[in-house]
């Protein structure tokens, strides 16, 4: 049968199956493979919060979206145009996110009477005419995997582990793929396995042998590459970005990096990251609780580390108090959450932007504390790298938001030179004559870090205040009063070192969408659409959100309305409207899940008065 | 350590001048309360302090929260007055980053073992080598006068007024459950005894844990007198020491000897029994630490005071630096450059 060939611009392909089905390996390959194509792409995994759910049960389904394209690529994607269901289950949980007309590849294996049942359907949605509206392609990829390894005397058990291989040979045949980035790892991987490459490989080709050559499939599909920036790439998670930034920073400030964390998720992956670079002098301690985490981060700190601490949002809660602490002995910190569902235990895996207040007001007493925010994976390189800038100069705890759907997912990510990242230079006081322990800087208003094993400046620090200058203990009303005072215009100065708040789009107009985070890709997608068909519509994405860049206010007051989406109930619009006193119009949508850009773009209509 | 670090520190690890005891206290005023027991710890650490010969800006004190953790303003070393109960923390972090420093802490019952106690057994079984100083005097004193963790069943104070339901710890018993190295115990007014505890707990490899029976003279007054005035002491006490039989009363006519894994008060003086048949102390053995550590609450029996356990093993901080430097005798110090550019990378041009 002669194939068709279609050309597409942009594409979204989601992978689901059960935990067992290895989803989330498949979506890598694809993903790995089409970024070495030239597409720009964006990834979301989507696990179960369960470890071993129960199997073939809607709680048990793992998902991997990716989102790839030949022009610029922002988000996952707000609905996927292919999806690969591996089981009853998985259709059943993923149906909902495949756009109308969508294509469905579903193994068919997966859909006996046992599967149907777990997965609460009555009849089988491949028969009753549900999925009328979408382009079902039923393919037994359990059977054609057995054949392709039939001589091959395997266990059961290993040939039913590399039937994703047929479904990742098939999306490869589909979108034009190829293999050879897959067969490379699949060797690497194996090594000491040659019959698992075997089998791998074998599944593989049968997989893409078998849309060549069956009328099953009819159209292929061709997706260029993208004109990106020229120079070298890898695909990077946030976590493993936030990771690397701390490193860099310790580098580029000549210190050691402590890590004092404890296990949670979606944080954890720092940690595991960090504890592989011991040959960059890296020390990551696996604390017995949230409060040692941070605490023995302090502890490190006054030893001249650059020390930080990484969890999410109920670890955060806990370390509230040494927070407290970190700003009261002026010592530097990061403290990096990666935001989930909340409150309490809340939804650990899912996304949410709900601790920003907490973030900039949650601790007892005046305690300023300066926050980052990441926008995307990539970006948590920056904002980590950053945080321990500020930290190092202004002598100050600060905190990095990033979230789950950021910590997670993934994206191809401009390798930075070395060179090209800004300087870090911090100092140790060496010259006991004259030191005293809270003496500032005029400009930074910062004190001076003099580590132990440093003759002569022995000087005692802790939580109780401080005598201004001496940092003896000090109760006195006036005392207090001005060192409150001292702690908030440090990290109000911090304003005078940070880049200006740029918008996207023109200066001034009708309305201004305003966000923070992760949702930075679908604010830009939406607003860019809503811009192409002549809306006076522009983006500010914040970085910095305490202090805000000193441009902020400027910003806001050249436009008519002004939009804030977020994934919580109005925080930044709480802080917007505060600090300058201009009405701000939420979007607020709580559902554990990033946004649409149809989202967006609705409300901006709405907004704007409906289509002009 | 890096860089930055090693350009401002001193790397010597034994001072290059003679320290006094005076040379250890700082500029400011004490406020414990006066006859509080804690200016005998205080007394005792700073005359030790110059026997041991390190340099000063190499020593830390960190402390939590309460009367005993004031402690590091006293001290003219470095010193690091924490947050409620997490003074082993702080401590281990420090200790995890700079292996060079010996590190000490101060801090009481209500601080290392209440609120501060989950970190107490981690910091115990890892094994870090910090000295921690545990000030015992059954009440918080800070917080004005309720009952501690080691305060006795039916103890009367401001939050007990029926007498407090809570079963104390025995902080030598907890020690070794927690894997501790080395455990000893002392008395703020036996001067000559702490200042030997406090010698050995500075020379021991690995988290040593000294409690200290501390008196408060204003919210729990007299709760040690038993063990620490002249008239009860002899008969109530039995000190500790390697290698030597277990004798105690006024004329050392008592001793302690096994019945099975009990041990029992015989007599030197009615023929019964001699020296030879009594408990030898062995502190390398940690089986015989817990029994003697069990004798704490039993009334029959003396308190034992002094080392219950020293042994080595391996240490936390000690292991985490081993496997830093094989990584870097293995992979070279690494490259920033590289790491970056690590991973499944592709070239756009
Ligand atoms: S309250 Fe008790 S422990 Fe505290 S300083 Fe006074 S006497 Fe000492």
């Amino acid at each position: 049968m002669e194939k068709q060939t279609r050309t597409l611009d942009e594409v979204t392909i989601r992978f689901a199956g059960d935990s067992g089905d290895g989803m989330q390996l498949t979506g890598g390959q694809f993903t790995n493979t089409s970024a070495a194509m030239g597409n720009d792409l964006s990834t979301l995994p989507d696990y179960p919060a369960e470890i071993r759910a129960p199997k073939d049960t809607t709680y048990g389904v793992s998902g991997f979206q990716i989102h790839f394209g030949a022009t610029e690529i922002n988000t996952p994607g707000d609905h996927c145009d292919v999806l690969v269901a591996m089981n009853a289950a998985s259709l059943k949980v993923n149906l909902r996110s495949l756009i109308d007309g969508g294509i469905i590849i579903v193994n068919t294996d997966g859909f006996g009477d046992k599967n149907l049942k777990l997965a609460g359907y009555t009849q089988s949605p491949l028969a009753d005419g549900s999925l009328s509206k979408y382009q079902v392609f039923q393919v037994d990829i359990t059977k054609l995997t057995n054949l392709a390894l039939a001589d091959m005397n395997l266990s059961p058990k290993i040939v039913d582990k590399t039937k994703n291989f047929f479904a990742l040979g098939m999306m490869y045949w589909i979108f034009n793929r190829t293999l050879d980035n897959t067969l490379q790892w699949i060797s690497e991987k194996f090594e000491k396995k040659p019959e698992m490459i075997e089998a791998n490989t074998r599944v593989m080709k049968a997989g893409w042998n078998y849309a060549e050559t069956t009328d099953v499939f009819a159209v292929r599909y061709e997706v260029k590459p993208a004109p990106l920036t020229p120079g070298k790439y890898r695909n990077i998670s946030g976590n493993q970005a936030a990771a690397l930034g701390l490193v860099a920073a310790a580098e580029k400030a000549n210190l050691d990096l402590f890590l004092g964390t404890y296990p949670i998720t979606p944080a954890s992956d720092i940690l595991h990251e960090l504890s592989n670079y011991k040959n960059f002098g890296v020390r990551t301690f696996q604390a017995e609780d949230e409060i040692a985490g941070i605490t023995s981060a302090i502890g490190a700190s006054f030893g001249g580390a650059l020390a930080a601490t990484t969890t999410s949002g109920p670890g955060v809660a806990l370390k509230t108090e040494a927070m407290g602490l970190a700003v009261m002995v002026e010592l530097p910190l990061v403290i990096v959450n990666v935001q989930r569902g909340g409150p309490s235990t809340g939804l650990p895996t899912k996304t949410e932007q709900a601790d920003l207040l907490q973030a900039v007001y949650g601790r007892n007493g005046e305690a300023p504390i300066p926050v980052i925010a990441a926008s995307t994976p990539s970006d948590c390189f920056n904002a980590c790298f950053e945080a321990s800038r500020i930290a190092l100069k202004y002598m100050t705890p600060v905190m990095v938001l990033t979230d789950g759907y950021l910590g997670n997912g993934s994206e191809p990510w401009l390798v930075p030179s070395v060179k090209d990242l800004p300087e870090i230079a911090p100092k140790f006081r060496k010259e006991p004559e004259g030191y005293l322990p809270y003496k500032r800087d005029e400009r930074t208003l910062s004190r001076e870090w003099a580590i132990p094993g440093t003759p002569g400046l022995e000087h005692r620090i802790g939580g109780l205040e401080k005598q201004d200058g001496s940092g003896n203990i000090n109760y006195e009303p006036e005392n207090h009063d001005k060192m409150v005072k001292l702690r908030a215009a440090k990290v109000d100065r911090i304003a005078d070192d940070i880049p200006a708040a740029a918008v996207e789009g023109d200066a001034s107009g009708d309305l201004l969408v305003v966000g923070w985070g992760g949702t930075y890709g679908t604010l830009k997608t939406a607003v860019e659409r809503k811009r192409k068909e002549g809306k006076k519509v522009s983006h500010l994405h914040l970085k910095h959100l305490h202090p805000l860049p000193k441009n902020v206010g400027d910003i806001l007051k050249k436009f008519k309305h002004v939009l804030v989406p977020e994934i919580n109930l109005g925080q930044l619009s709480k802080i917007l409207r505060e600090r300058y006193l201009v009405p701000t119009v939420g979007l607020n949508k709580v559902q554990g899940l990033p946004f649409r850009s149809v989202e967006i773009e609705q409300k901006i209509e709405e907004i704007l008065g409906g289509k002009q | 350590m890096s860089t930055l670090i090693n350009d401002v520190i001193t790397h010597d690890t034994v001072a290059a001048v003679k320290y006094t005891t005076k040379d250890f206290s700082s500029d400011q005023d004490v406020r414990w309360c006066p006859g509080c027991g804690d200016y005998s710890i205080l007394a005792q650490v700073q005359r030790v302090m110059p026997e041991l010969n390190i340099p000063k800006e190499k020593i830390v004190f960190v402390s939590g929260i309460g009367c005993s953790s004031r402690f590091p303003y006293y001290m003219s070393t470095y010193g690091f007055h924490g947050i409620h109960g997490r003074a082993t923390a702080i401590a281990t972090g420090l200790k995890i980053a700079r292996p060079d420093l010996s590190v000490w802490v101060a801090t009481g019952d209500g601080d290392g073992l209440s609120i501060g106690g989950n970190h107490m057994i981690h910091t115990l079984r890892r094994n870090v080598d910090l000295n921690i100083l545990l000030f015992n005097n059954q009440i918080y004193g800070l917080t004005k006068g309720q009952y501690s963790p080691t305060s006795e069943f039916g103890k009367v104070t401001k939050s007990t007024p029926y007498g407090s339901v809570d079963m104390p710890f025995n902080p030598a018993s907890l020690a070794l459950g927690s894997a501790g190295t080395f455990v000893a115990r002392s008395m703020d007014r036996d001067p000559k005894h702490m200042q030997t505890i406090i010698k050995r707990a500075a020379e021991h490899k690995g988290t040593s844990f000294v409690e200290v029976y501390q008196n408060c003279n204003v919210f729990n007054d007299g709760a040690f007198f038993q063990f620490t005035e002249k008239e009860t002491k002899s008969d109530s006490v039995v000190f500790l020491e390697h290698g030597k039989p277990l004798v105690f009363g006024k004329e050392n006519d008592k001793g302690i000897k096994l019945d099975g894994f009990s041990p029992v008060v015989v007599s030197l003086k009615d023929g019964s029994h001699s020296a030879n048949d009594l408990l030898v102390h062995n502190e390398k053995d940690s089986t015989l630490a817990f029994i003697l550590a069990n004798m704490t609450y039993n009334l029959e029996l003396p308190r034992p005071f002094g080392i219950f356990l020293a042994i080595d093993r391996p240490r936390y901080e000690d292991e985490i630096s081993k496997q830093v430097d094989s990584a870097v005798s293995k992979r070279g110090r690494g490259s920033l450059e590289k790491l970056l550019n690590s991973g499944d990378t592709w070239v756009i041009q």
